[in-house]
């Protein structure tokens, strides 16, 4: 007799697909607790923990909103791997806004956040139409190109970058601001995808012809969430400018177009919850191995690929199902 | 008599060496039904691909309703109102049947069409496929396309250019590949879209059936129109029986 691992929908999920179900505090329970629970939990972490620590908290917020980002980009068929390149647009707009401007970062942020995303988005217009790993190719080298360009013409402070820029107005507005802009941007585009806008995206990449044929124009669709995810990473650029006080060439580095990524692959792509999680296990685990010194990198890459060995589909997803089924062996005949 | 819809002069398009389509002319009056036929190769869906923004031509000129639509993009074309179906379906496979509609129900054109409508895009897209012979308030229609039989991935793309509020159809091989029991549930459908005074071209190579809708047949070979005329004419003629005999149906 051979067995198979049979996976069914618990009971409480299936009744609480369904509305009427809502008459029930455990099924209501059941609905709001994995959206509500990881709010809180992080709030309380946020609050309880040590100024490092929240700085710590702060930087995977950030990561997260570029992995959030990626993640966007990524459902609409174009894999970016130059998130940094949103990243350190938004971190030079915010820093040059403040140091020759003394804006301050309730204007410097929302400027960049919105002129980053515009700037982005024209600059990878031209290759919005190329396809797969050609789009990709180009935004790996443009955050890079940017930064030797910062590096050969001097501008902008040149290789000293721009220090002394007005800080944050307090270290728990920091760190509130932070995870509340995080949930906001990821509710509000989990809700997008699953508009009929959202539809449209993600027809994009499943076969755009018919989208073409469909009366809609991609390029312009392509455009616009190329828009939302600039913004997205350019935001976080301007806030972490403004808690380090300092904007230098680091903010265009490989760092940033990769860690994302690698939050993806080991939380689960797909829906920005799972890119999310990954880079809130994957920013604090970079701490922690800080004191590893050399050795640090080589765990890091190890841990990495056990991750996505031993959980293709990533954390979020694994978690997911077992929330939501339950599994049994059943005896199948040959 | 009624007017030209479509007026095409001297359509061409090669890839390399290849002439897929070479020097094609025709002309189609309002709510004719013409049918396309010839050997595998000669070039009728890179003609639907011309017609369709989907190629850029060599050369010549695709008048619809007197505009030059020759190279112009895909989605423009489809909002003047000439929509198409694929040979090769091109569903959305996430999304369940059903929602497959939602994005032709989004294009400007059928926005300006349904206007009031926009709330229950959902309700008129199961509409749309009821009319094409999905199965109402069965689980079909919320069946993943990845996951649907052929025979309703070709009612899908038939339904796309319902929802498209199309005055003209390209259908390209929508018969292809489907039982007999299918083609014959489709044929009404197409008759249909004929009483509400649309315009449709046919690829096809179900002759029977073809002969049965279109009011006139062109038959390329090549790349090159080497007929046209009434069904049965046509069929008659020595070029298009040497073009025939010549490549499937030998020994027929
Ligand atoms: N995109 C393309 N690139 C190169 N050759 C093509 C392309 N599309 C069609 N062809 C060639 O053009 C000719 C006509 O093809 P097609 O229009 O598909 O014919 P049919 O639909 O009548 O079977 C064939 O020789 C085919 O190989
Ligand atoms: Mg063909």
């Amino acid at each position: 007799m051979a067995r198979r691992l049979e996976r069914l929908d618990r009971g409480i999920k299936v009744r609480s697909d369904d509305v009427f179900a809502l008459n029930s505090w455990r099924e209501m329970l059941y609905i709001i607790a994995p959206r509500v629970l990881p709010v809180l939990l992080l709030l309380v972490l946020g609050l309880a923990a040590t100024p490092y620590w929240q700085r710590v908290i702060m930087q995977a917020c950030m990561i997260g909103l570029l992995a959030i980002s990626w993640d966007l980009l990524a459902s609409v068929g174009m894999v970016s791997l130059g998130q940094a390149l949103f990243f350190g647009i938004g971190a030079y707009i915010a820093g040059i806004l403040d140091h020759y401007a003394g804006l301050g970062p309730w204007l410097t942020i929302p400027i960049a956040t919105v002129g980053g995303a515009a700037l982005s988005t024209l600059l990878l217009l031209p290759v919005l139409r190329l396809r797969g790993i050609y789009f990709s190719m180009v935004t790996l080298i443009m955050p890079l190109m940017i930064e030797r360009i910062i590096e050969a013409t001097k501008i902008f402070g040149g290789t000293e970058g721009l220090s002394g820029l007005q800080p944050m107005p307090h270290a728990l507005v920091e760190i509130i601001a932070a995870m509340a802009v995080v949930w906001v941007a990821l509710f509000s585009f989990n809700r997008m995808m699953s508009s009929d806008y959202g539809l449209i995206l993600k027809g994009i990449n499943d076969n755009d012809r018919a989208v073409m044929s469909a009366g809609l124009n991609i390029y312009l669709y392509k455009a616009q969430a190329l828009f939302l995810a600039a913004g997205v990473g350019a935001f976080a650029g301007a806030f972490v400018t403004h808690a380090y006080q300092f904007v230098g060439m680091p903010v265009f580095a490989l760092d940033y177009s990769i860690l994302p990524i690698a939050g993806a692959a080991v939380g689960g792509m797909g829906t920005m919850s799972g890119p999310l999680l990954g880079c809130f296990i994957l920013v604090p685990l970079n701490e922690l191995l800080r004191g590893l010194g050399g050795m640090r990198t080589v765990i890091y890459a190890v841990l990495l690929v056990v991750f996505t060995v031993g959980l293709p589909e990533g954390i979020f997803h694994f978690i997911k199902r077992k929330y939501t089924q339950f599994e049994r062996w059943v005896e199948v005949e040959q | 008599m009624s007017q030209a819809i479509l007026q095409v002069e001297d359509l061409s398009k090669s890839f390399g060496g290849v002439k897929a389509v070479s020097g094609v002319s025709f002309e189609l009056m309002e709510n004719q039904v013409l049918g396309v036929i010839g050997p595998n190769g000669a070039g009728k869906t890179t003609l639907i691909n011309l017609l369709t923004g989907f190629v850029r031509p060599d050369r010549g000129k695709v008048l619809f309703r007197g505009q030059n639509i020759a190279g112009m993009k895909p989605y423009k074309v489809a909002n003047l109102g000439v929509a198409r179906t694929f040979q090769m379906v091109k569903p959305f496979y996430q999304l369940p049947a059903f929602k497959n509609l939602v994005l032709p129900l989004k294009s400007p054109r059928a926005k300006q069409l349904t206007g009031g409508r926009y709330g229950d895009r959902d309700a008129v897209a199961k509409d749309l496929l009821e009319e094409v012979g999905f199965e109402r308030d069965s689980w079909v229609i919320f069946k993943q396309a990845s996951v649907l039989p052929h025979g309703y991935l070709k009612r899908l793309e038939l339904a796309r250019c319902i929802a498209m509020a199309a005055d003209l159809v390209v259908l390209d091989e929508l018969f292809s590949g489907l039982s007999l029991a299918e083609v014959a549930s489709l044929v009404p459908v197409i008759d249909k879209l004929r009483v509400q005074g649309k315009t449709i071209i046919m690829v096809e190579h179900r002759l029977r059936e073809l002969f049965r809708i279109a009011d006139r047949v062109m038959v390329m070979n090549f790349g090159q129109k080497i007929a046209e005329g009434k069904p049965r004419e046509v069929m008659e003629m020595p070029a298009v029986r040497g073009a025939y005999l010549g490549s499937e149906e030998e020994g027929a």
